[in-house]
């Protein structure tokens, strides 16, 4: 194959990719889109194996075996993950793309076969230095990332102090680092700088997802498939390979826009997010003065929750990240069956930052059945909750926290939350009285139309279910 | 602390303080349970349910007013039937009594038991705002009170209340009238529209009118401006001009009708007239009037209290123990309302009662406190306005996710990511060799293409967008493709290792995105 048949192979891969991240407009069209992801990456693959820089059988071997290695384990991975664990997966997948660019990187360097000189060389190297950066910051983040979402790091912030002036210092030695390693003679002592630049990409990377807490994973996730993307366009630049650029611009989009739609359903400066620890910016200490929460709670049995339930002629459930925790979103299904079946009309209102990824909660309510075309959106759902008989919260709080609106002080004041309180009744299932990870007082939970199911929430959906059959 | 159910004495009254739920409800507060022997029989709760619920049985009146700290009754104590004494010499100091009182209208009742130092919480007084619904026993008489009316109307009245196309001719459906739509009039327009009458309803405050279309009734308006609405939900007396054109629509109301229930009340007043002798001779013969407001004069100017009348051929039924009808129903409503208030009345659940006067609602409910007349309580907040929201500082969330991106950014902002753009791209423009500046073309064009794309995608696949955006971020391999074939050995392990990684999230990344977007249904 030569060069002009590779190109064109290119082309058409980077069209298959446009219109398989097009597909995903629509479920109905995402099955074909992620056919033509796939057909678009053989593709690729293929042309580059029979393409001109490829040739030797035993590499032929080496790459098959490789190939074979990682992909048994990614399908392997694929079938076994369960849909609540899909944050870790794909965070874990994060760390393996910015691993594989910063692996690449090192190679690209050592590589003999490069011949440049002057701007040309400068500016391979920049592009080397700054993929293997982000790749290593994509690595080392992702992995915390990881570590946080499965629960093996725990998802509090951790800030250090002066964290601020840390990560300045360690940008100003990135810097000059890469003036040291721009200015090397020749590989051997280019590779110091390059290895000491990776070691602080790694400990940056850790760094900053370190600090940042639980509820704002979404965000990080987001921004970590954007450095993933961003690593592999710089991957790009290092190799002259449009492919790879295209791609890369389309992953690091993707995941920037991903990054700012979260941001703005928490109504929180992304910058802000990323500087790590919630409410630390000021508005806390006028909140903890301002007027707690007046009333009383008032608690309910599943019995009550079903007939309530049974009773209502309009039901929207609101799910957040307990759901998942519980596993619970069978239940919730054969509930929602069972109500739909006797006439009522069951909907699920979904926040953007439900959950711990972007589109999580739908992803479960699709892997337990339920139709998406009664899975809303915020802005489709809330203005429909005044005329709502029944809501029913499970394992959410500062998604339908009502002091975002009414408290101006409120560390979320501004954030758009689900206004469930509108509706005749509300019912939050939750486990204890704890606050949720904002560390905001939900005044919800003391409004007049409010009931609380205590418990957890699988075994209180099952008993639910149990009165509804009964 | 013991709690003491005696027997009504009063004539006819069919009701009694407790039901066997809230006996075992006061038990589970702490308290123990004294009930006068068939105290609940005109209720249908005989001593044996009592007894099962946990209630201890006591013989008579005497010995169980001398047990018990807490006496919770209906109707507020009065002379017995027989002439000889009066309840209120049962009581005795540090009692307390909980019932329907009227302090307003027994003004010598109340300096009575205020001599006896005992403290007393009229039911009648509960404060009506939102957190006290659940013990506002007024409202749980009312609603029964309004639907008996119905059924004493349809029990005087000759027809059916729906209409009927039969083989034996068509019957028109009745027309019936409410007039005050409290909860006593939306009890009544709900049950007459139950039974298929067409029901018209009148109230001086105009915003009930969505209740009363809500309870199948329509809102019939008086074509007069003026806002009826008085503090604390309660209507208020309105202007002359007001009350001419009311009286207008009413004499037009019932000429057409059939049925006219009413019931107006105005809170420390003698009920309104809004029923003259005239209207009533303008009705159908055989139509009916119920006069929930007899006892307080009544609304319709031919009512007598307490009995049925006919007069110009229309039945005008006078009862003023409406609730008491409905004895099962309203007893074990009110004994709800009483386990209300005693859990009110005491949070610790440990079977002793404190009366907080610090507490807006148990503020409102005691008329007197250890002796000491309380009542008239401060006057309630109004309950309809809530206190002035701060307006938050919050743009209203913008829609997103539909091909819409974002709101418009300000000028401001624009203009410095602008600027910025323009700096870096002529520092690119002016340093790079061609060769990069074809790859940085690529690149942005790509950008943007990545831009209009992801905003197009609905929110319910971000999962999937992310996996699969994972799945082709391994186009990566390619690099590692192309550098296997380096001479030297640390590139080709490097590059292998690569391929690896990358392969991982090649198959997984669309394996997984095939498998959740199965699960995507309709």
């Amino acid at each position: 194959m030569n060069q002009g048949l590779l190109t064109v192979s290119y082309i058409g891969a980077t069209i298959l990719f446009i219109l398989s991240l097009g597909g995903l407009s629509n479920p109905e069209t995402a099955r074909r889109g992620n056919l033509f992801g796939i057909i678009g990456m053989t593709l690729a693959v293929v042309a580059t194996l029979l393409g001109p820089r490829l040739a030797g059988a035993s590499n032929l071997a080496l790459i098959l075996g490789a190939m074979a290695i990682g992909g048994a384990v990614g399908v392997f991975a694929a079938v076994r993950v369960k849909m609540t664990q899909m944050p870790e997966l794909v965070a874990l997948m994060h760390s393996l793309v910015g691993l594989a660019a910063v692996l690449v990187g090192f190679a690209n360097y050592i590589d003999p076969t490069a011949h440049l000189t002057g701007a040309e060389k400068t500016i391979h190297e920049v592009e080397i230095y700054i993929g293997i950066l982000i790749g290593a910051v994509t690595f080392s983040g992702s992995v915390v990332a990881f570590g946080k979402l499965s629960g093996k790091i725990s998802g509090k912030p951790v800030t250090l102090p002066g964290r601020h002036q840390f990560n300045f210092g360690l940008l100003i030695v990135t810097v000059m680092l890469g003036k040291v390693f721009l200015n090397a003679s020749g590989v051997a002592s280019g590779m110091t700088p390059l290895l000491i630049m990776t070691l602080i990409a790694l400990v940056f990377g850790v760094h900053m997802v370190m600090a940042i807490g639980g509820a704002d994973m979404p965000v990080v996730v987001s921004m970590l498939n954007s450095y993933s993307g961003w690593a592999a366009a710089a991957t790009g630049f290092m190799l002259s390979n449009d492919l790879l650029i295209v791609v890369g611009a389309l992953v690091g989009s993707s995941g920037a826009i991903l990054s700012y739609i979260m941001c703005r359903a928490m109504n929180r400066k992304f910058v802000s997010v990323i500087a790590g620890g919630f409410g630390t910016e000021g508005g806390t200490p006028s909140a903890a003065a301002g007027a707690a929460p007046a009333g009383e709670v008032v608690p309910v049995s599943a019995l009550e929750t079903a007939e309530m339930l049974r009773e209502a002629k309009n039901v929207v459930i609101v799910p957040g990240y307990g759901m998942a925790v519980a596993q619970a979103q069978h239940t919730v299904f054969e509930i929602t069956q069972l109500l739909r079946s006797k006439g009522v009309n069951v909907r699920f209102a979904i926040h953007p930052v439900a959950g711990r990824m972007p589109g999580h909660m739908n992803v479960l309510l699709a892997e337990a059945k339920v139709p998406y075309d009664i899975v809303l959106e915020m802005d489709e759902i809330n203005e429909d909750f005044p005329s709502t008989d029944v809501s029913m919260v499970i394992g959410a709080n500062d998604i339908v926290n009502p002091s975002a609106l009414e408290d101006p002080n409120s560390p979320i004041a501004g954030m758009p939350v689900l206004e469930v309180w509108k509706s005749t009744t509300s019912i939050v299932m939750k486990r204890s009285m704890a606050s949720g990870y904002a560390g905001v007082d939900n005044p919800l939970f003391y409004k007049e139309n409010n009931r609380m199911l205590f418990g957890d929430a699988k075994k209180m959906l099952d008993e639910v279910l149990n009165h509804l059959r009964g | 602390m013991q709690i003491g159910i005696p027997r009504e004495i009063y004539p006819g009254e069919r009701r009694v303080a407790a039901s066997p739920d809230s006996v075992k409800q006061f038990i589970k507060l702490g308290f123990t349970v004294i009930v006068e022997s068939s105290a609940g029989q005109e209720a249908n709760f005989a001593d044996e349910v009592f007894q099962e619920a946990g209630a201890e049985i006591v013989p008579d009146a005497k010995s169980l007013y001398a047990k018990a700290d807490i006496i919770l009754k209906v109707r507020g104590p009065m002379a017995m039937p027989d002439g000889k004494g009066h309840e209120v010499d049962l009581l005795r100091a540090g009692q307390t009594l909980i019932s329907f009182i009227w302090p307003a209208q027994n003004k010598e009742l109340m300096d009575r038991m205020a001599a006896l130092k005992v403290t007393v919480l009229a039911m009648d007084s509960v404060p009506r705002i939102s957190r006290a619904q659940k013990l506002d026993a007024l409202s749980s008489m009312a609603n029964i009170a309004g639907y008996r009316a119905v059924i004493e109307a349809a029990h005087h009245f000759g027809r059916f209340f729906t209409g009927q196309i039969t083989a034996a001719g068509k019957v028109p459906p009745a027309k019936v009238f409410v007039i005050g739509a409290g909860v006593a009039g939306l009890a009544a327009i709900g049950a007459a529209s139950g039974l298929g009458a067409i029901v018209r309803a009148f109230d001086t405050r105009p915003e009930v009118a969505d209740q009363v279309k809500s309870m199948g009734g329509e809102f019939v308006s008086v074509d007069y401006e003026e806002e009826g609405s008085g503090v604390g939900g309660y209507a208020k007396v309105m202007s002359e001009g007001y009350q001419k054109a009311q009286h207008e629509m009413t004499a037009k109301q019932a000429a057409e009708v059939d049925i006219i229930i009413t019931t107006a009340l105005i809170p420390g007043r003698p009920a309104p007239r809004l029923i003259t002798a005239d209207m009533v001779k303008s009705m159908k013969p055989g139509s009916v009037i119920v006069d929930l407001a007899a006892e307080m004069g009544g609304n319709c100017e031919l009512t007598e209290p307490h009995t049925v009348v006919v007069k110009h051929g229309v039945t005008i039924i006078g009862y003023a123990d409406l609730p008491s009808r409905l004895a099962r129903q309203s007893s074990q409503l009110y004994a709800t309302n009483l386990v209300r208030m005693m859990e009110e009345l005491c949070r610790t659940k440990d079977g002793v009662i404190n009366v907080n006067m610090e507490d807006e609602v148990i503020r409102g409910a005691t008329v007197i406190k250890e002796g000491e007349i309380t009542w008239p309580p401060p006057p309630p907040k109004l309950s309809a306005a809530p206190p002035q929201q701060a307006k938050p500082a919050v743009p209203p969330p913008a829609k997103h996710g539909h091909g819409a991106p974002s709101e418009p950014a300000s000028t401001k902002e624009v203009l410095t990511v602008g600027i910025s753009l323009a700096v870096l791209f002529a520092l690119v423009g002016a340093g790079a060799p061609p060769a990069f500046l074809g790859h940085f073309t690529v690149f942005v064009l790509a950008c943007f293409i990545g831009y209009m794309v992801i905003w197009n995608v609905t929110p319910a696949l971000h999962t999937p967008l992310m996996s699969v955006t994972n799945a082709i971020s391994s186009i990566i391999v390619i690099g590692a493709l192309i550098q296997i074939s380096s001479p030297g050995i640390m590139i080709t392990i490097l590059a292998a290792l690569a391929i690896v990684l990358t392969a991982v999230n090649m198959f997984g990344g669309f394996w997984v995105t095939q498998r959740m977007l199965r699960m995507f249904q309709k």
